[in-house]
């Protein structure tokens, strides 16, 4: 051990060093390369263009940040792949490399795989005590070996630090536990002390800059070597829109939080101004908010705030200030804001001062409306919003429609083009394709909507009736992406040569490409979000839309050929040796426990109940704002659209429990079960009378030494055990009345309550399902009777057994469905139907199984061989195209 | 018995010469390299060194024996590519375990027979661990820079067998060296970290790098500081270079290095670079010269040498290293 304490930088490295000393200018980490902070870095990692991903890390670089922080937590992503190739792409580019990577990311896996691609010491971000000691000390020692430093965030078993003394308790307690346990080299770690917003007119966020100052000075002189870290726009987040004033506060907050000893931290260069730039009455007015120096600090910003250039928040005052302009003016801004108050009237004056009433729609409402679009298409406005204006738009179009009516003369302008809408057969989803329905709409394209579950017939027949520009398909379920296959199949043999749009959360540019438009002579485009048709319907109906359809059509042509070519040589087992390989659990060491209750059950819930159950996640997807709640309702992005469309759906929530507007049924049961015949399931009644035989797929592809070739049946115990083992399935649904209840809002040209609906409905579905789930494995199966978890642990699933549906990776085959249909008596006992394409109606229902072994776990299927499929139709008594139509997502080529 | 923590205090330590070159003088054949074990062997084995410590053991004893004569206070184990990573060119991967514990079985062998000569001069042996023909955070595909033909777990995995291998074998220390990716290496470090966790001992590494030419940086890009600080999250004996240059050109690294490191300092460079024929020429006394320019800043604590030296460098070299006193660190990391 050296004599004297040496002194102790926190040095990183990239292919260059970074010493980061007490006297080091502040440490600006790039935010740009993170996928849940930066739409557009997200859509490219989607869709897989590395190329101008990294060259957002480049110009971040080039930009001044000194260290790159990169996060691919998406949903949708597999984060561990995207990580380690980014990374490895990364190394390859001096003039990124040459920076340290902060490897950011909520999950330890994609963190570890990350630290094994770079060579450089790296920061991870970020461990806490969140979930406990153990895990806490196991992550900071493979940390350690790693080579890297740490992101500490202020945060315990019990939640984050929101004042001062926790952020003392944890800071002490995480440096005691990773210096004295862990040996962690104190230099190497980094405090995030969490920084709150100010000047949100509670009174308890006062102190919240504050606070983080002294934390941040206690750690500087308690916690010898460590440092400091945060992200900075959070503090400014109650004037968003006011870009001036954020800016001070932001410079304002840096400047008084590296003086008490802050380090490094997220921020974006563009948001900040230079401390001695602010003007000094703003300066004053924004310091006595930080430093929380008067009772009336944040009144005396807001009225500042009002007279600094930037957006103002609309108060009474702003009110009369729009309703002072032009109509034009008040139309424009009627659209772009959402206001319906006022849309008659003003659209009224316009008609009286228009020649014609159709001009109204052509020239007012549309010059909004290219307001909107630009604003939408330029990401500064977001779908819900656009979902508003088309509220104000479809109210004014009503008003004027009587009027355009009885001045229509022969000859009179069409709007941009027809379009029709449908979802296809065998598919009930529809608020993809209303949302995108009412984004064509608010441009002026007259649209078709053929509703749900609509079969190819009659789609050919609508779209030769209203002699339509475009035909928009829609599907949610795998079985549907065959249904548009055929569709255009069947539209190509009529000659038609109408472009297809194609659009829904199953479908892809790849699916599109090499199934889809080999069929159809004409166009075919994938279209992925609701912002993207607009443009795209604007292309294919513009006069010289030739060169736009080659160019599409050549995308797709090279798209298929690479993908048809590319050899991925993925090795398959024969379905025999795969059996062989199956996942051995040890049954003499595992009791099933007997269920409590055996047999089929019916359950009704108040809807009270779920609330606590529901994940808001999902939710914020459907209106395309794409972060994890509750984060996402103070993103830097989509925060202040997230709070509001939330605060909509609470009202709404409000409603539905009041008027008790939805029903939860659900039909339940566990039964004794056996794997027979090494992929088949066999359920019994209490006496061993077989009932029903659920067949499951078994995972083909080559494994890595040692790992075995799942099914699900593998999670059952084999009869010729002797253990009697057990498995349940279910049905819920919160479904029925919605649509009748959305119907009454389009109607009233409502989209956006329509869609509100049929989304919160959804979600209680799910709700429900995560409710019941939680029920069997506690009282009605009772294996894990001393279970407490907490909701956001439920989310996680950190719970024993699983409960896969029909449709998920691990089980792909829709034809499952109908056995559980048999088995529970779904039908009859609580109305859920099926689809030919094995959709549920009502929309809002969840189905699937209960395995209880502590060792089933979800996994994907992959693909799957011939052999495989053909043994699979003789089990289900099916032919083998049957089974090829119904698995073909999951065939190997 | 005097540990080379005590050793490496009082004075600089004198680290062996060459292998490569000393085995050339043998002129060995296919045959011997085979010997009688592998004569049915259905690979060429010609050039794989590192099973000389199998076929012709009393070669490799023969070399440690000239450079401990010589004055090297810890010699190299004959195992540069002894990882099944390396082995693969050879189909030799199953003997990887045998090689390396069998090679410093050898070396342990000759040192204790030194030490006991003479036990004021405690003698020790390095496990060498070399970086692999293999590169993790480099693409060999200029196409495809995305790619990578090995794996940080595959590395890590490999390197553990061989540590395994070389401590059971009886090595004091181990000697991740001619690093030209420090992926490689910091797989390597977590490697022996795992070792010594599951075996609950402590055993002193040293890591040297390699600094490929004039652009003062490792093969995959780093500065000599960002090497450094990658391999730093781990207690050293020493960290240092070796190979690639000549004494005078690597200075100005070591230079770098020793201010900004309280670890030891190792080098052993090459005698000079490749003349037209690929032979090194630099004699003894012009290196010891050089290495006397490192003595005087007071820059080492290990020195030794790589490609090209033989005994007689070394005898050189350990003369004037035992003129002057080990490096004490001013770095301010």
């Amino acid at each position: 051990m050296a004599v004297a304490e040496p002194r102790r930088n926190l040095v990183l490295s990239g292919l260059e060093p970074l010493i980061i000393t007490p006297e080091s200018v502040f440490v600006n980490i790039g935010e740009r390369t993170n996928v849940t902070g930066s739409r557009k870095f997200l859509r490219l990692i989607k869709e897989e263009k590395y190329d101008e991903a990294l060259s957002i890390a480049k110009e971040q670089v080039e930009g001044g940040a000194q260290i790159i922080d990169i996060n691919m937590d998406e949903g949708m992503l597999d984060g561990e792949y995207a990580m380690v190739k980014f990374l490895n792409l990364i190394a390859a580019e001096p003039d990124i490399a040459r920076v340290p990577i902060m490897i950011d990311s909520s999950k330890w896996h994609i963190i570890e795989e990350g630290l094994k691609v770079a060579q450089g010491k790296c920061v991870v971000n970020s461990i806490s005590l969140k979930e406990g000691e153990e895990q806490f000390i196991h992550h900071a020692k493979l940390i350690k070996r790693y080579g890297a430093a740490a992101i500490v965030m202020a945060f315990d078993e019990v939640g984050q630090a929101d004042n001062f003394e926790r952020r003392v308790e944890i800071c002490q307690r995480s440096y005691d536990i990773l210096v004295n346990k862990v040996d962690f080299a104190p230099q190497d770690i980094i405090f995030d002390l969490n920084i709150f917003p100010v000047a949100t007119g509670m009174e308890e966020h006062r102190l919240n800059a504050l606070d983080f100052f002294k934390g941040t000075a206690w750690v500087r002189e308690n916690l010898p070597h460590a440092h400091i870290s945060g992200g900075v726009s959070n503090v400014s987040f109650s004037f968003r829109g006011n870009d001036t004033v954020r800016e001070a506060m932001h410079s304002v907050f840096l400047y008084h939080a590296i003086k008490a000893g802050m380090t490094m931290g997220i921020v974006n260069p563009e948001m900040l101004t230079i401390y001695d730039d602010i003007p000094k009455d703003l300066l004053e007015h924004v310091e006595d908010v930080i430093l929380n120096r008067r009772d009336d600090a944040t009144e005396r910003l807001l009225d500042l705030a009002e007279n600094v250039k930037g957006d103002v928040k609309s108060n009474e005052k702003a009110i009369q200030e729009w309703r002072s302009g032009t109509f034009q003016e008040r139309i424009t801004h009627a659209l772009v804001k959402g206001v319906d108050e006022f849309i008659v009237e003003d659209v009224e004056e316009a008609r009286l001062a228009a020649t014609k009433p159709i001009e109204v729609i052509e020239i007012n409402l549309m010059a909004g409306m290219n307001v909107v679009g630009d604003l939408f298409g330029s990401g500064k406005m977001f779908l819900p919003q656009v979902v508003k204006s088309a509220r104000v738009m479809k109210r004014a179009v009503a008003y004027l429609l009587p009027y355009i009516e009885e001045s229509k003369q022969a000859g009179d302008k069409e709007g941009n083009g027809k379009i029709l809408m449908a979802t296809v057969k065998g598919d009930v989803h529809d608020i993809g394709k209303n949302i995108v329905s009412v984004v064509l709409a608010c441009n002026n394209y007259e649209i078709i909507d053929l509703g749900v579950m609509v079969a190819p017939e009659k789609i050919i027949a609508a779209a030769i009736e209203h002699n339509v520009d475009i035909i928009g398909l829609s599907g949610l379920i795998t079985p549907s992406l065959d249904e548009m296959v055929f569709l255009a199949k069947e539209l190509d043999k009529k000659g038609s040569k109408i472009p297809i749009m194609i659009g829904g959360a199953t479908t892809s540019r790849a699916h599109t490409a090499v199934k889809i438009a080999p069929q159809y002579k004409s166009t075919v485009v994938h279209v992925n979000d609701a912002s993207r048709a607009v443009t795209v319907a604007g292309n294919l109906l513009d006069q010289n839309s030739e060169a736009y359809t080659a160019g599409i059509r050549e995308d797709y042509d090279a798209f298929r050929e690479s993908f048809l070519n590319r050899s991925r040589d993925k090795n398959f087992l024969s379905i025999e040796d795969a059996r062989k390989n199956k996942m051995q659990l040890d049954w003499n060491e595992f009791t099933p426990v007997k269920p409590k209750v055996i047999g089929e059950q019916i359950i009704e819930v108040d809807l009270d109940v779920l609330v606590p159950y529901i994940d808001w996640t999902p939710f914020f997807q459907t209106w395309e704002l794409f972060g994890k709640y509750p984060a996402i309702l103070t993103d830097e992005v989509v925060g202040e659209q997230a709070t509001a469309v939330f605060a909509d759906a609470q009202e709404m929530l409000k409603v539905i429990l009041a008027e008790k507007k939805l029903q939860a049924k659900g039909i339940y049961g566990v039964f004794p079960a056996n794997q027979v015949n090494d992929d088949d399931i066999e359920l019994t009644d209490e006496n061993g009378k077989p009932l029903q035989t659920f067949l499951t797929l078994r995972q083909q592809s080559q494994k890595t030494k040692g790992a075995p070739n799942i099914a699900l049946a593998d999670f059952i115990a084999p009869k010729d055990n002797g253990v009697v083992d057990y498995m349940g399935a279910f049905c819920v649904t919160t479904g029925f009345g919605v649509d009748e209840w959305a119907a009454e809002f389009e109607k009233d040209f409502d989209d956006y309550n329509s869609i509100m609906v049929k989304a919160l409905a959804d979600r209680f579905a799910e709700a429900f399902a995560e409710y019941l789930h939680e029920k069997v494995r506690k009282e009605i199966w009772g294996y894990a009777a001393d279970e407490t978890l907490t909701n956001a642990e439920l989310i996680k699933e950190t719970y024993a057994g699983i409960r896969p549906a029909p449709g998920y990776p691990a089980c792909p085959d829709h034809l499952e469905k109908p056995t559980i249909w048999k088995l529970l008596n779904v039908e009859k006992e609580i109305g859920v139907t099926l689809t030919e394409s094995m959709a549920m109606w009502p929309a809002s229902s969840v189905s699937g199984y209960y395995f209880g072994n502590p060792k089933a776990r979800y996994f994907g299927l992959g693909k799957i061989k011939e052999d495989q499929v053909i043994d699979y139709a003789k089990r289900r008594s099916i032919s083998t195209d049957k089974a090829t139509k119904w698995l073909s997502p999951n065939i190997a080529d | 018995m005097s540990t080379i923590q005590q050793a490496i205090k009082e004075r600089i330590l004198v680290l062996d010469g060459a292998m490569g070159t000393m085995l050339q003088r043998y002129n060995f054949s296919e045959e011997d390299f085979r010997g009688e074990r592998f004569k049915d062997f259905p690979h060429s084995l010609k050039g794989n060194n590192d099973l000389l410590s199998l076929t012709q053991p009393v070669a490799i004893a023969e070399v440690h024996a000239a450079y401990y004569e010589a004055g090297a206070d810890i010699v190299e184990t004959n195992t540069f590519s002894g990882t099944t990573i390396g082995m693969a060119d050879y189909h030799m991967e199953d003997l990887v375990y045998e090689l390396n514990y069998e090679s410093a079985k050898i070396a342990r062998k000759v040192a204790d027979e030194f030490t006991a000569k003479n036990p004021a001069k405690p003698r020790f042996v390095a496990g060498s661990i070399g970086p692999t023909n293999r590169t993790a955070s480099m693409s060999p595909d200029v196409n495809d820079p995305g790619y990578r033909a090995v794996t940080f777990d595959d590395l890590r995995i490999a390197y553990k067998q061989q540590v395994e291998a070389l401590i059971d074998g009886g090595s004091d220390l181990l000697l991740v060296e001619t690093i030209f990716d420090t992926l490689n290496a910091k797989a390597a470090l977590f490697a022996i970290e795992e070792v010594k966790d599951a075996r609950g001992i402590d055993i002193p590494i040293m890591v040297s790098g390699t600094i490929t030419d004039a652009s003062g940086r490792t093969l995959s890009g780093q500065t000599v500081e960002a090497f450094l600080i990658s391999v730093s999250h781990i207690p050293l004996l020493s960290v240092g270079f070796n190979c690639a240059l000549g004494a005078d050109l690597l200075k100005p690294y070591l230079q770098t290095l020793s201010q900004n490191t309280s670890f030891n300092i190792s080098a052993h460079p090459n005698a000079g670079l490749p003349n037209a024929f690929g032979e090194y020429d630099e004699t003894p006394a012009e290196m010891q010269a050089q290495i006397r320019g490192y003595l005087e800043d007071n820059l080492v604590n290990i020195i030794g040498g790589c490609c090209g030296t033989t005994p007689d460098h070394i005898r050189l070299i350990a003369e004037a290293a035992s003129e002057f006193k080990p490096r004490v660190s001013t770095a301010v990391m």
